[in-house]
């Protein structure tokens, strides 16, 4: 647990940076500090570790106060990762993941074997390890920034804006290994960004900075798009939100339509019963829809080439809004739903999940 | 006396100078041997004075420009200038042993603080942040990090000030210290009826190769200790 009691940045030259915050990250959960540029979030990040000084209040570290700790020890349980890794260049991967481990004082042999482990845990190719991180991409590079500072097994880690480095493929990639890994360790974090869909995506609780380092609300990522406290949150938050927050409400089990469908490689049907069939592998996963009436000339089975992709896939049990994103990206308006391991269950339409929001709205009300 | 009797014996050829060293490599691998350890010492010294003097200049921005400015006037004295200096200025006698050593480690120094200053500049800051962050302290940081990624930029200037003492070495020859600048003065002291090259020409020659010899050591051990840059020439 790390709370803010009251704290205060001012500067020399007068400027408020963080102005009298107080709140709590609780243990095992993520908790993110979004806002504009100048709101104070990545100076408040620097104050847990010390890498800024507060002017006033304290914060607290579980029950100690860390301005009482020595700066270095404090800063060696607390995990740390930055925009771009800030790797160093002249040592080995390998090398840059032991870095806490051997500033603690563990045995070469045992900070190598952690590291090792640890690059396998954040999905980096053992054969890495005698790299320099010269020769990595940048994605590749972060996700040792991770390794590295999780080498020690630290409690805490903070998080400052440690994706927004790398290209949207690659972050979205990143977030989702992220939550996996946050999933099987329970770290206490607190994680920085600019970017509010990235912080509701992330975070378990959310906190809204304004200019001048006032906190504007701390909240669900769910609560915040629901029930934004002031005309600042709601115009932060963004425009779509009714949309995002749909994305936090569980659709339940869905009662699917069955489909027709055909396997990947077989002979073209001459025909189904609306012009379209869903097209499914050997292991029933749907791979896209086939349009039986432009159909390329010379096409005799189904190929991969000829296959329409609109759609994206709802899980069974998943979120309201990805379901009614199956429906509404889907070329014939059935969003297709599959199960936990991604085989095709069958498809809803995009009134059938209206009806279960509106059915929703009223157990509110 | 009994070289003069050598040399006027022998061809005053320029291109004689090998068989002048032949014919006096006693001395000749002694004022070598000098100029060597000279032109050494210089520099080493002045690493070890221009790391804390580069540091400071990094680390209080403010002491930089004045620093740097100073380093500058002091590199503009000339050698010759400074060599007579030196004695009075450090309490030592005229021609003691130390005064080209003292003289030169100035220079040096001149030189070494800019480079251990913009060395120590060119370390990102994100790699100096992430590994406070991570618990290093400032001293184990310089050490551990910033210092062996300056290494390059400190290299070239290492290069820079062991090719620039080689020659200054030899000037010191002509107020009386022994190193192959006295070559220099042997081509003089010979050139009695007419010019008489070969010294002038061996010592000349010994000086650049010397300067090769130590130019290469420092490339070839920056490169031992920089392997993380060969990765990159290497794709």
């Amino acid at each position: 647990m790390i709370r803010f009691d009251s704290v205060t940045k001012t500067y020399p030259d007068g400027t408020v940076a963080v102005d009298s915050l107080s709140l709590e990250a609780p243990s095992g959960k993520i908790t993110v500090f979004v806002g504009p540029s100048g709101c104070g979030k990545t100076t408040s990040l620097r104050m847990i570790n010390r890498m800024i000084d507060p002017t006033a209040g304290t914060i607290w570290l579980d029950d100690k106060d860390t301005s009482q700790l020595p700066a270095t020890e404090l800063r060696r349980q607390i995990g740390y990762v930055i925009q771009h890794a800030g790797l160093f260049p002249h040592r080995t991967i390998l090398d840059n993941i032991a870095t806490v481990p051997y500033l603690l004082g563990w045995d070469k042999k045992k900070a190598r074997s952690r590291a090792l482990e640890l690059m396998e845990r954040v999905g980096l190719p053992t054969h890495f390890a005698k790299r320099y991180p010269v020769q990595l991409s940048g994605g590749q590079q972060q996700r040792v920034g991770v390794a590295r500072a999780l080498a020690a097994d630290p409690p805490v880690m903070l998080m400052d804006e440690p994706f927004s480095a790398v290209d949207p493929v690659v972050r979205d990639q990143l977030q989702e290994e992220f939550l996996r890994l946050q999933s099987e360790l329970g770290k206490t974090i607190v994680f920085v960004t600019h970017d509010i869909d990235e912080a509701i995506k992330l975070g378990d609780q959310v906190a809204v900075l304004r200019v001048g380092g006032h906190l504007a609300q701390l909240a669900s990522p769910a609560e915040l798009l629901n029930e934004p406290v002031d005309a600042f949150v709601a115009g932060f938050v963004g425009r779509d939100r009714g949309y995002r927050a749909l994305g936090f409400s569980t659709a339940g089990t869905l009662s699917t339509r069955d489909e027709e469908t055909v396997r990947l490689g077989a002979d073209i049907p001459s025909g189904s019963s609306d012009g379209w069939l869903l097209v499914v592998d050997d292991q029933a996963e749907p791979q896209g829809w086939l349009r039986l009436d432009s159909i390329p000339a010379g096409s005799s089975t189904v190929t991969d080439a000829i296959l329409h992709r609109g759609g994206t896939l709802a899980r069974q049990g998943g979120s309201l809004r990805s379901a009614l994103d199956a429906a509404l990206s889907s070329p014939t308006g059935r969003g297709v739903v599959v199960d936990g391991d991604g085989r095709l269950v069958g498809s809803v339409t995009a009134s059938q999940v209206l009806e279960l929001i509106e059915g929703r709205e009223q157990v509110r009300t | 006396m009994i070289d003069r009797i050598v040399a006027d014996s022998s061809s005053s050829s320029p291109f004689y100078f090998w068989g002048y060293f032949m014919d006096h490599r006693h001395q000749d691998l002694a004022w070598l041997w000098d100029h060597v350890y000279l032109s050494l010492i210089p520099v080493v010294a002045g690493l070890i004075i221009a790391l804390p003097l580069g540091y400071l200049a990094r680390r209080y921005r403010w002491v930089y420009p004045p620093m740097v400015s100073v380093m500058g006037l002091l590199y503009t004295i000339p050698s010759i200038a400074l060599f007579v200096l030196v004695p009075p200025v450090f309490g030592l006698k005229a021609l003691d042993p130390k005064q080209v050593p003292i003289a030169l480690t100035v220079y040096s120094v001149a030189l070494l603080v800019r480079v251990v200053a913009d060395g120590l500049a060119a370390v990102p800051e994100d790699v100096a942040q992430a590994a406070t962050a991570m618990g290093f302290g400032r001293l184990r940081r310089l050490i551990s990090v910033e210092l062996p990624i300056a290494v390059p930029v400190v290299a070239a200037g290492l290069r820079v000030a062991t090719v620039s003492n080689v020659s200054l070495v030899a000037v010191a020859g002509t107020i009386g210290q022994d190193n192959l600048g006295r070559l220099f003065d042997e081509g003089k002291n010979l050139s009695t009826t007419g010019p008489y090259y070969p010294p002038i020409v061996l010592g000349i020659v010994l000086c650049v190769l010397l300067a090769l010899v130590f130019d290469l050591i420092i490339v070839l051990g920056t490169r031992m200790l920089t392997p993380w840059r060969r990765v990159v020439i290497g794709r």
